[in-house]
């Protein structure tokens, strides 16, 4: 079969292409520099002696990113004093969903003592570089920005009495054990980050 | 199954293992059109209407559309007991409120992240899946149209 056979052969049967691509666990993720409700620009790089990032895409509308705001909140508080800061990124565009809008950021986060960086993904880039499709959505990076984990927070978005597996800090932990996280890969319902049409 | 119910003909699936035959009716020529959506997405509750449209279009063809709501357990009362109730869908509804998601997506399909709206058409072995929103009733009826070509 010649190439433009083949490529029309997977056009056929795979019309919609398969969901988003971005970065799989081991690849080296994009730092980037974007504005922060606490004013600040923020990159990777300027953090000092971490150990790795939490970056989260969440955002204020989301009632899945509110269901996690609270542990997202505990997650910082209990890991970046052991080198493992949140950096929460908000991948939505105001336009289409105007509850998160810079200055509605600003709010939440002052509301909620967010005690890590929130930022907005201005022009909306580094979300799919890194292949975030949902709100909320983890992506655990070692010093080095490789990444080590991708998916939930934990296991039960709904109640957190009922959680069994708190994938992000399990992962932490293997990876500070020179282990491969297991999982490294889950699934979490959540909302489809908004794009401008 | 829940005491609690959001209506006649629409089911509350607590386990997704009860739910799952829904997406293995493979032993016929139904095509089943299987939409997850929640009331707090909006994407999903502007796409409703083309489900109820793409239903009532084709009641005389086999075909069976299902709106399978993933509204946490605790707002079925509260919010999807009266949004049911004031759009009073003719298509199935079905709640599925297992929350152990990360046992589950991968068996609605694999190319699934979780996000919603998300939408699976099968019939028989053929299947076909869509994260995301469609854009009209039209985008809706040529994802499930070619299901009902002939040379399928």
């Amino acid at each position: 079969m010649g190439f433009f056979a083949s490529v029309f052969f997977l056009l056929t049967i795979f019309p919609f292409g398969p969901t988003n691509p971005g970065l799989k666990v081991g690849d080296i993720a994009p730092d980037f520099q974007l504005k922060s409700t606490s004013g600040k620009l923020v990159t990777l790089k300027d953090y000092k002696s971490v150990k790795g990032y939490i970056v989260v895409f969440t955002c204020n509308t989301c009632p899945y990113a509110q269901a996690y705001e609270q542990r997202i909140i505990d997650l910082h508080n209990k890991m970046a004093p052991m080198g493992w800061p949140v950096v929460a990124i908000m991948p939505n565009d105001p336009n289409v969903q105007p509850g998160d809008g810079f200055d509605k950021m600003v709010e939440r986060a002052k509301e909620k003592k967010y005690p890590f960086e929130y930022l907005l993904d201005d022009g909306q880039k580094v979300f799919p570089a890194y292949g975030a499709v949902r709100t909320p959505h983890v992506f655990l990076l070692d010093k080095d920005r490789k990444v080590r984990y991708i998916g939930g927070v934990d296991d039960n978005s709904e109640d957190e009495t009922l959680v069994t597996r708190r994938y992000v800090e399990e992962a932490i932990a293997a990876v500070e054990k020179g282990l491969e996280p297991e999982p490294n890969l889950t699934k979490a319902v959540g909302c489809m980050i908004k794009v401008k049409k | 199954m829940l005491a609690l119910s959001i209506g006649k003909a629409q089911k509350i699936y607590e386990s997704f293992d009860d739910f799952a035959p829904l997406l293995a009716q493979t032993q016929n020529d139904t095509t089943y059109v299987i939409n997850f959506w929640a009331t707090w997405c909006a994407p999903c509750v502007k796409e409703l209407p083309y489900f109820e449209k793409l239903h009532q279009a084709m009641a005389a063809q086999k075909i069976k559309v299902v709106l399978v709501s993933l509204d946490f357990r605790k707002d079925l009362e509260t919010k999807l007991k009266p949004f049911l109730a004031q759009r009073q869908f003719s298509a199935s509804v079905a709640a599925l409120v297992d929350s152990r998601q990360q046992l589950w997506i991968d068996k609605v399909d694999p190319n699934w992240s979780g996000a919603v709206p998300a939408t699976l058409v099968y019939r028989g072995s053929q299947r076909q899946f869509k994260e995301g929103e469609f854009e009209n009733f039209e985008d809706l009826q040529q994802f499930v149209l070619h299901f009902f070509d002939p040379k399928n």
